[in-house]
């Protein structure tokens, strides 16, 4: 496993991490709650076929304070949006998670001649009463790892504090993720995402870890049934909220053929 | 010295195995364990025991703000506050205070504040704490990362609500009003003194510096507890040259005073356990959500410099260490003052001496202590401590009191009055 290439954007005056490795048609993916705080195993699985393009979001690890100076929806789709631009994937394929899979389907709603295929694994944005979603914010410290991934090690390995790091800033950066999406979808994570899903023409693939205890998987259906283009859905055996951290080798190939 | 009394309004019949039955006395404590009946009787007794403190010649008597809590039945201090401003006519009255982020627009505050300071004729001390998580993030959905953005912002546009002579137009990033023109406006010129409530967050040390505010450490832990908070606030006045003026600072102490150490311990005992193992039960899934602790706060923790977090974690972390504890722990760590008077005022000199606070808030009724028993605490207080504590700090000016109208200014309040006979 060989590092990805690093560079660096400005969005809104805070510098932003652009990792990139691979050959091949680009291909965008957007990190899920918690950010990336390293690099994860289905990065490299895609970049086997496709230049993968990860761009972080404001605030989420490699964000920075860029979280900080985004007060509405407006200013959260426009600073995702120029980082898109900025890393080079205007009218790439895109795949997202989570809070990133939120984001995703934003654009190919707001901008759909930016995204060429969209893959949405378990979207925030969305808010049933019936069924509703797990409160992230409001959770004891040691209860966090089970409800992100359906083996909870996946995401304590994600946030290890790796060999060297600064032992005050990681942990903050860590808080700064969690804050960063509490920011855009505190209280219930409903952005009314909803309203704007008929928008999207792009051909989309949704995913959902079956074991999601995060986002509820009947979401799946409600998300499919409302857009505009071709649609299909595939649930992952074995894999909680955070499927790509959960089974790398199943999100990757996932992606991989419905962009292919 | 000035001394407080403050009331925090607990409910006072949660059950006897509501810690092992029940998550949490706050945020999503059941609706059943509410009886409105029985809390008509506890609001009027709660009344009741702030008038009695006023009367007892107590500096000033005090409430404050929380919501969906079963230790705190104030969601609107204001309703109480204006209810003791018709029933006390000399005494100033402390709201400690209204969380800003809370109201909009946030012009209520200060038209309700200025109602208060109206109505009592100028005894307003005007708290304006950010709130804690349970309050402002989760019982009124409130972003914990624009909590203190969105604070700072109501407090501005609250101070130029009062303080600008014409009408205005508020152009904020959270708030915009076209016309700001608050009637009426409030006795104290240019505004009632501002008492800022909060944890160990060095930024609002150095805000209360610079806006020179009242910085007061509302902990449930005691001195021995508070001490660390407090070496932190005076090393930060240090350093950025102010005076050790202990009117500076306020802080909150549980206290239970009776004839005799042993008798004080026999009266005192249930309604302390109940306080601690009841009242503070929180669960700490609501304690600290991500964007609320400012990161200077969280590295100057991580860092070690300043060994305690904001308030609400000071509270969850002793909610754990209570677990099981018991009348002796309470003692021994100094969360209550308690014995005889000579001993009451030992360990209230050795706070002083200690946290140099002019400003000391006495939680008198705690728990589920009756009417009885708490005037029985505040009038011995009143008669056998007070008097020996007034003298404390006497060499230093209190510039954050409230200044009321003269005396034949006041308008004279008729005597309350049953129901013609």
């Amino acid at each position: 496993m060989s590092a990805p290439e690093l560079s660096t954007v400005d969005i809104n005056g805070f510098p932003t991490r652009i990792w990139r490795k691979g050959s091949g048609a680009p291909l965008g993916f957007l990190a899920g709650f918690g950010g990336l705080p390293r690099w994860v195993p289905v990065l490299d699985r895609l970049a086997e076929q496709r230049t993968v393009i990860v761009p972080s979001l404001p605030g989420f690890p490699g964000g920075d304070r860029g979280h900080s100076v985004l007060d509405s929806h407006l200013d959260w789709v426009l600073a995702v949006r120029q980082t898109l631009l900025a890393a080079g994937l205007e009218g790439a394929d895109l795949a997202g998670s989570s809070v990133g899979a939120s984001f995703a389907a934003e654009m190919a709603a707001i901008w759909p001649n930016s995204v060429r295929k969209l893959v949405l694994s378990a979207p925030f944005g969305l808010f049933d009463e019936g069924d509703p979603p797990t409160d992230p914010w409001a959770q004891r410290a040691d209860r966090v790892a089970g409800l992100m991934c359906a083996d909870p090690e996946r995401w304590t390995a994600l946030k290890a504090m790796p060999e060297g790091a600064n032992s005050v800033e990681w942990p903050i950066e860590q808080t700064r993720a969690t804050e960063a999406a509490a920011r855009i979808f505190w209280p219930l994570g409903n952005t009314r995402l909803e309203r704007r899903l008929p928008l999207i023409s792009a051909p989309t693939l949704i995913l959902w870890g079956e074991q999601d205890r995060i986002m509820p998987p009947s979401y799946a259906g409600r998300i499919a049934a409302r857009l505009a283009g071709p649609k299909e859905i595939r649930m992952i055996p074995g894999a909680g909220h955070l499927a790509e951290l959960d089974r790398p080798d199943e999100v990757a190939s996932a992606i991989l053929s419905w962009t292919g | 010295m000035k001394l407080m009394w403050f009331h925090l309004m607990p409910y006072t019949d949660l059950p006897e195995n509501f810690r092992e039955a029940h998550p949490s006395v706050w945020v999503d404590i059941h609706s059943s364990l509410f009886d409105p009946k029985r809390a008509h009787r506890m609001y009027n007794d709660f009344m009741d025991e702030l008038e009695y403190a006023a009367d007892c010649g107590y500096d000033a008597i005090c409430v404050n703000e929380h919501h969906s809590n079963g230790y705190g039945l104030m969601p609107s201090p204001n309703l109480i506050a204006s209810a003791l401003a018709r029933r006390t006519n000399q005494v100033p009255i402390c709201v400690m205070g209204n969380s800003l982020a809370l109201y909009n627009p946030p012009t209520r505050v200060a038209e309700e504040f200025a109602m208060l300071d109206v109505i009592s004729g100028g005894r307003l001390i005007a708290g304006f704490p950010v709130g804690t998580p349970m309050d402002t993030c989760f019982a009124y959905g409130q972003n914990p990362s624009m909590l203190r953005e969105r604070y700072l912002e109501a407090h501005d546009l609250v101070i130029k609500a009062w303080t600008e002579k014409d009408t205005f137009a508020f152009n904020g990033r959270f708030n915009q009003q076209r016309y700001v023109n608050i009637w009426p406006r409030p006795v104290q010129q240019p505004h009632p003194p501002i008492w800022i409530p909060g944890g160990g967050s060095v930024e609002t040390w150095q805000w209360c510096a610079e806006m020179d505010y009242v910085y007061c450490y509302l902990s449930y832990y005691g001195y021995k507890a508070g001490k660390a908070t407090m070496d932190g606030f005076w090393a930060e006045m240090d350093r950025l040259g102010k005076d050790r003026n202990p009117y500076r600072a306020g802080f909150a102490q549980v206290v239970a005073v009776a004839e005799s150490r042993q008798q004080a311990i026999d009266l005192y005992t249930e309604p302390a356990e109940y306080f601690f193992n009841r009242c503070l039960h929180v669960d700490p899934r609501f304690a600290s959500p991500a964007g609320y602790s400012t990161e200077a706060t969280q590295r100057a923790g991580l860092e070690s410099m300043v060994k305690k977090a904001a308030n609400a974690q000071t509270l969850i972390t002793g909610d754990k260490t209570n677990r099981g504890m018991t009348m002796a722990d309470f003692v021994d760590r100094g969360y209550v003052v308690i014995g005889s008077p000579d001993e009451v005022v030992e360990q209230l000199d050795a706070l002083a001496d200690d946290l140099n606070v002019g400003h000391l808030m006495l939680l008198m009724q705690f728990g589920n202590m009756g009417k009885e028993l708490t005037q029985y605490n505040t009038r011995l207080f009143a008669e056998k401590v007070m008097p020996r504590m007034r003298t404390r700090f006497a060499e230093w000016e209190d510039r954050w009191w409230p200044k009321p109208m003269a005396e034949g200014e006041r308008a004279t309040i008729p005597a309350f009055r049953q129901a013609a006979e």
